[in-house]
């Protein structure tokens, strides 16, 4: 436990747990279970969104010793279904400088480097999807929470968004947890995979 | 020049234009009949009553009754925006918050008019208290209704947005900066139209009420002014101080957004 990036300690939350799990530093472990049983509440207990009984530790320090702000630019999630509120999508991106760099991400996930200044309403559901992995990727969270990041891209997107990722993870030595339908997929980016249910969560692989 | 006094009569003539419309609106099937006649006996009785209140208040000019009477429209005030509202905050904190921002605004607008401006002595004259004070109130407290009711609605409504904020590692207040700045232009926006459409389109009821009273229309218009700026500023900083509190309630000390206690009570 003690080399462990992210460690989750017995939390409940809703009437659901208590769960236990960890994630390495440079680790990406999958999580699975039916749909509603409580995967994207669970990362909303761990970014803090919702209260949540048990403890979360970050590299042995409790969440509760980081103020919120300072936690959530740490541990961060990207929904699956992103949210937008200025009409430019380039607006919503807290590193306002190294447009470059994010112009070159934006290539490597298979989007016009022009994406940036277009509105809003006129991108795609997959668009919309991968220009929130960067946005969340801005703050350099050390523990990055994906829900079914892929889940509007077709196979080749998909590929893409999983080397990005694959090679973020070698760089920054993040923990990611990624949820995701597709055992397939999960069989690719994921070292571990967990399993989840009403009260226990357990390591498939 | 005295007020023509208006007999039961009159009144009477005035109130078969309601029983006209309930008529009209059965035939148009407006539902509304019952209400009409409803509403208009209750105001009736209300006024009435009131009446005799000011009456009393008036002869005796205690400190105490003013004080009890303003308390008295303050709490009913604060139940009038919990009344107005789509979801509110529930349990006593829901109500604290109306019933402290008007009091911040208005009571404050009050006093300091009473004291600094128009100088009455003593400064709890009712007749100079108790109206300015219904004044502010019933203005204050549509602008706070308002402000509040959007405030929820929009917190419900834009929760996405405002959690991928909080993700982002924003504060409260930077994750709600925008839906806030929108609540309180929504809560000013009636009175500051209202200034703008003052004299040109609308009368105000006070200053015509002076007018039918004998005051010189001059007198009656200046009066009229200083209301309005009170109003105005009191609408304004009870609007701020509302959705700043409702803020503080709405998020919890981990910046969380806790919409769990807002109830809605219609769909």
């Amino acid at each position: 436990m003690n080399d462990m990036h992210l460690c989750v300690v017995n939390i409940t939350f809703l009437g659901k747990g208590p769960y236990t799990f960890s994630v390495g530093k440079g680790e990406c472990v999958g999580l699975t279970g039916k749909s509603g049983i409580g995967k994207t509440q669970l990362f909303r207990a761990i970014t803090d969104l919702i209260p949540a009984e048990g403890e979360i530790l970050l590299d042995g320090r409790a969440s509760a010793s980081f103020s919120p702000t300072q936690w959530r630019s740490k541990v961060t999630m990207v929904p699956a279904d992103s949210s937008w509120w200025y009409d430019r999508a380039g607006d919503h991106f807290p590193v306002k400088h190294k447009t470059s760099l994010l112009r070159e991400s934006c290539m490597l996930l298979g989007l016009e480097p022009e994406v940036l200044d277009w509105q809003v309403s006129r991108l795609s559901t997959g668009e919309r999807q991968r220009l929130a992995l960067l946005r969340a990727l801005q703050n350099n969270p050390t523990v990055l929470l994906l829900d079914e990041p892929s889940s509007g891209l077709d196979a080749y997107h998909t590929g893409l968004m999983e080397k990005y990722i694959g090679n973020y993870l070698r760089q920054n030595n993040p923990a990611v947890v990624w949820v995701s339908h597709d055992p397939e997929q999960l069989k690719r980016v994921a070292s571990r995979e967990f399993r989840m249910e009403q009260h226990r969560l357990y390591q498939i692989k | 020049m005295d007020v023509i006094a208006l007999t039961g009569v009159d009144l009477g003539l005035a109130a078969s234009l309601l029983l006209l419309l309930s008529v009209l609106s059965v035939m148009l099937s407006l539902g509304l009949e019952r209400k009409i006649i409803f509403f208009g006996c209750r105001m009736t009785a209300q006024l009435l009553l009131i009446g005799l209140v000011l009456r009393f208040l008036f002869a005796s000019g205690s400190l105490l009754l003013v004080l009890l009477m303003s308390t008295i429209m303050l709490l009913a005030a604060g139940r009038e925006v919990q009344a107005r509202q789509k979801r509110k905050i529930i349990g006593l904190s829901g109500y604290l918050i109306s019933v402290c921002a008007m009091f911040v605004s208005s009571f404050s607008v009050t006093v300091l008019a009473l004291v600094v401006i128009i100088q009455v002595k003593p400064w709890y004259t009712p007749q100079y208290a108790i109206p300015l004070l219904g004044m502010l109130l019933g203005n204050t407290m549509t602008g706070i209704a308002l402000a509040l009711d959007r405030m929820t609605d929009q917190l419900h409504g834009r929760r996405g947005e405002v959690e991928q904020r909080l993700l982002l590692g924003q504060s409260w207040q930077e994750a709600s900066s925008d839906i806030r700045r929108d609540c309180m232009r929504t809560g000013m926006m009636p009175i500051i139209n209202s200034m703008a459409a003052a004299g040109l389109v609308s009368l105000p009821g006070m200053m015509t009420g002076q007018i039918l009273g004998g005051t010189p229309p001059v007198e009656a218009v200046k009066y009229q002014i200083l209301i309005m700026f009170l109003i105005a500023a009191g609408t304004g900083f009870g609007v701020v101080s509302a959705i700043w509190m409702s803020g503080l309630h709405l998020f919890d000390a981990r910046h969380r957004l806790r919409l769990e206690i807002l109830k809605s009570d219609k769909v």
